[in-house]
């Protein structure tokens, strides 16, 4: 037998009962508001700084981590109920959910010190925002074929280059990039790259933003120009940074963001089919709930692995694979099952605008973050396939 | 998974190992290897897993069968160890105790109702009833004017039309017509055809999650074997990402799967919402996956898994059947949608984040 997928059953414990009934009764008091519009489902991208500094308040960002950082160590399965209820009420986590998912905790592993009591703290309060430097103009998926050069000067490394598809780049404090500082070996192509902690407000660097298909602009390129980064940016080993990307996948690519992301599509399709659907909507909505579950139930349970201590890197990559491509189908599903929804339905002009720009978005679901392709080499890996 | 589980999976890894080799079963066209691995189960006290020892069975947790139902999805064992064990958790119910031997349930089906005459005797048709033909008893579960009731019945007191299931496993007409029913009882409060359908579901959907496991497992170690264009044919990315989707389907069923059982097994009662999404949920999930999953399984083997010699179809066609019984997941989708609809858009969520 190839080494067994287990994906045990996971029950959220008792107090993410009384947690959930927080988030919503923050959210709802945020709708009412007017911070953002959970029918809007732009209000993700909408930049809210304010709203960002309220989750830090309630002890909502940085949950996982240690108390002296600012954390509150409180588990994974907590952290799970505040993600997934803020997405699903499309909340404009953009400020704070790079940091809070990803950025945070390659600096609680590798940071020094020093930079930890400075910008942790500064993170859970939901002051920061992060970026992540991968991507170039010529190294997407291959992330190793990297050129931005970090060339050693005094008390630091100079950085020469450009980043691309970096998300929030325009508004971000921080970036966390990997930058070459020596080149590939002939044994292992994968060495000769360094992450570091990089300070956006600076000079020597140029965001420029790119226009997406959906009309926003929430990607950039990053151009470096003899940038300078202090010796003690500097995270994790030196010509390592590849050994130090794949636990940062686990966290990257198993989380509820990874399936909801067109979900609003589907309250509505049940809106607008009514108490009394006919058996064809019953049919597909009763599929998409099944599917949904499903995803929900594997997602959970890699955040008990994640919980227990574990890197379940393989698990994350098919909750990824599964969840990228289902999200990516469902506003055509839902299309699909919406054809008959008679003219003058309450909801019908929501559901249609919620269509139109799910549709748009559904590209770019299987692509960042690790496209669908990569996922599956790195399931194949763990099949013992190559 | 608790100690005493680990110890019944091993009970039951160790007889199929020993007794159910797909590649034995596959050449034994008299179908010897079968009472063998009966006895062997039966001195185990697998089949009456479900029923208390006062009733003559092993007074197993429902965890614990689930567990041994999973490994039998594994083996893709074609003896009636899941109906047996179905029925004997039936007759439970109604605190009737099981015979010995082979058992079946009925109806099978949602769509198909027996009931209870008012001389007490019983009357209805159900298609495609499991191992009707090789089974002792039957239980059944009956309308009556009452409520529903429980009923154990000689199987050769019954009309059986026999039929055979896409994997050639028996799937039976059981016709009663003022059947004397050998016990019977009311059904406890608030146990309907509803719950037995659910049960049977989620029992379909661990054996065609773990028959789906055995599919990923041969497909890989074939691909690292077979030999096309000068080399393993794992080695092309078309097959290894055509691999990568099997083993995420596999991984949904099973998720799916356990995550029902799990939930019947701590569930008082039925009647739950989140019951009812979990074990509807896991047998549509199961049930496509077992058409994704065995349609990778075929590719990824060629012409040879297409033979009778080759040990494929014995899963594959196995968990295409087995979608068929309790509800196929059209049937479950139609519910499901329908609660979802009543519920309303806004219980949506919270329903699925209930847990």
């Amino acid at each position: 037998m190839t080494a067994a997928l287990r994906f045990d059953p996971i029950r959220l414990p008792p107090k993410c009962k009384e947690l959930r009934q927080e988030v919503r009764a923050f959210l709802a008091e945020e709708i009412a508001g007017g911070t953002f519009n959970p029918f809007k489902p732009k209000g993700e991208d909408i930049d809210a700084p304010a709203f960002s500094r309220k989750v830090g308040e309630r002890g909502w960002i940085g949950m996982t981590w240690p108390k002296k950082y600012g954390g509150h160590e409180r588990s994974f399965l907590e952290r799970y109920v505040v993600t997934e209820e803020m997405r699903v009420a499309n909340a404009p986590t953009r400020r704070f959910f790079v940091a809070d998912r990803q950025s945070g905790p390659v600096l609680l592993k590798y940071a020094p010190e020093h930079i930890k009591m400075d910008i942790l703290p500064r993170i859970c309060r939901g002051e920061l925002c992060f970026a992540i430097g991968m991507s170039e103009p010529n190294s997407g998926s291959d992330l190793f074929a990297a050129r931005t050069r970090a060339s050693k000067t005094d008390g630091g490394y100079l950085i020469n280059g450009t980043k691309i598809w970096t998300s929030s780049a325009h508004i971000a404090d921080y970036m966390i990039a990997i930058f070459r500082t020596s080149a590939p070996t002939k044994e292992n192509r994968r060495h000769g790259l360094t992450q570091f902690l990089v300070k956006m407000k600076q000079s020597g660097i140029k965001v420029n933003p790119i226009g997406q298909i959906t009309g926003q602009f929430e990607f950039n390129e990053v151009v470096f120009t003899d940038y300078f980064v202090p010796d003690d940016h500097l995270l994790g080993e030196i010509d390592g940074a590849w050994k130090q990307a794949t636990s940062e996948l686990a966290y990257e690519r198993s989380g509820p963001e990874r399936f909801l992301e067109t979900y609003y599509v589907l309250t509505e399709l049940v809106r607008a089919v009514g108490s009394q659907p006919d058996s064809r909507a019953a049919e597909g909505i009763g599929r998409l709930v099944a599917q949904l579950h499903t995803m929900r139930r594997m997602s959970v349970s890699v955040a008990g692995m994640l919980q227990a201590g574990k890197e379940p890197v393989v698990e994350a990559s098919i909750v990824k694979d599964i969840g990228t491509v289902w999200e990516q189908q469902l506003p055509h599903r839902v299309r699909d099952l919406a054809a008959f929804v008679e003219e003058g339905v309450g909801n019908r002009e929501t559901l249609e605008r919620q269509l139109a720009f799910a549709i748009k978005t559904a590209p770019k679901l299987t692509i960042q973050g690790g496209t669908t392709e990569v996922l599956r080499g790195i399931i194949a890996r763990g099949l013992g396939l190559r | 998974m608790s100690e005493s589980e680990n110890i019944v999976v091993e009970t039951a890894e160790k007889i199929f190992s020993d007794l159910a080799d797909a590649q034995q079963i596959n050449r034994d066209t008299q179908g010897a290897w079968k009472a063998p691995l009966w006895q062997a189960l039966t001195d185990a006290g697998l089949p009456l897993s479900w029923v208390a020892e006062e009733f003559g069975g092993a007074g197993a947790s429902l965890a614990e069968g689930f567990s041994v139902l999973g490994v039998a999805g594994r083996f893709a064992i074609a003896v009636p160890l899941a109906e047996t064990m179905l029925a004997g958790w039936l007759l439970a119910q109604a605190k009737i105790a099981a015979p010995a031997g082979e058992m079946t349930v009925a109806p099978a089906s949602p769509k198909d109702r027996m009931i209870v005459n008012a001389d007490g005797t019983l009357s209805g048709r159900a298609r495609g009833v499991p191992f009707a033909t090789s089974a002792k008893h039957i239980a059944v579960l009956a309308s009556a004017a009452n409520g529903p009731a429980i009923a154990l019945l000689a199987a050769s007191a019954a009309r059986i039309e026999a039929g055979l299931n896409l994997g050639g496993d028996s799937s039976d007409v059981v016709t009663l017509d003022r059947t004397e029913p050998l016990a019977i009882n009311p059904a406890p409060q608030r146990f309907d055809q509803t719950a037995l359908m659910l049960m049977g579901g989620v029992v379909r959907s661990l054996q065609i999650a773990g028959a789906l496991e055995s599919m990923l497992a041969i497909s890989v170690r074939y691909s690292n074997e077979r030999v096309a264009f000068e080399k393993k044919i794992s080695r092309f990315q078309a097959v290894q990402h055509n691999l990568a989707k099997l083993a995420g389907e596999s991984a949904a069923a099973l998720a799916a799967a356990t995550s029902a059982a799990d939930t019947l097994a701590n569930a008082s009662s039925f009647n739950d919402e989140a019951v009812f999404l979990e074990a509807a949920a896991a047998k549509i999930r199961c049930s496509e996956a077992a058409e994704k999953g065995s349609g990778i399984a075929h590719q990824v083997h060629g012409a040879i898994g297409f033979t009778i010699e080759h040990i494929l179809h014995r899963y594959s066609l196995r968990a295409l059947a087995w979608r068929d019984d309790f509800g196929s997941e059209s049937h479950w989708a139609v519910e499901l949608g329908k609660r979802v609809a009543h519920r309303g858009a806004d219980e949506l969520w919270p329903l699925v984040a209930s847990r």
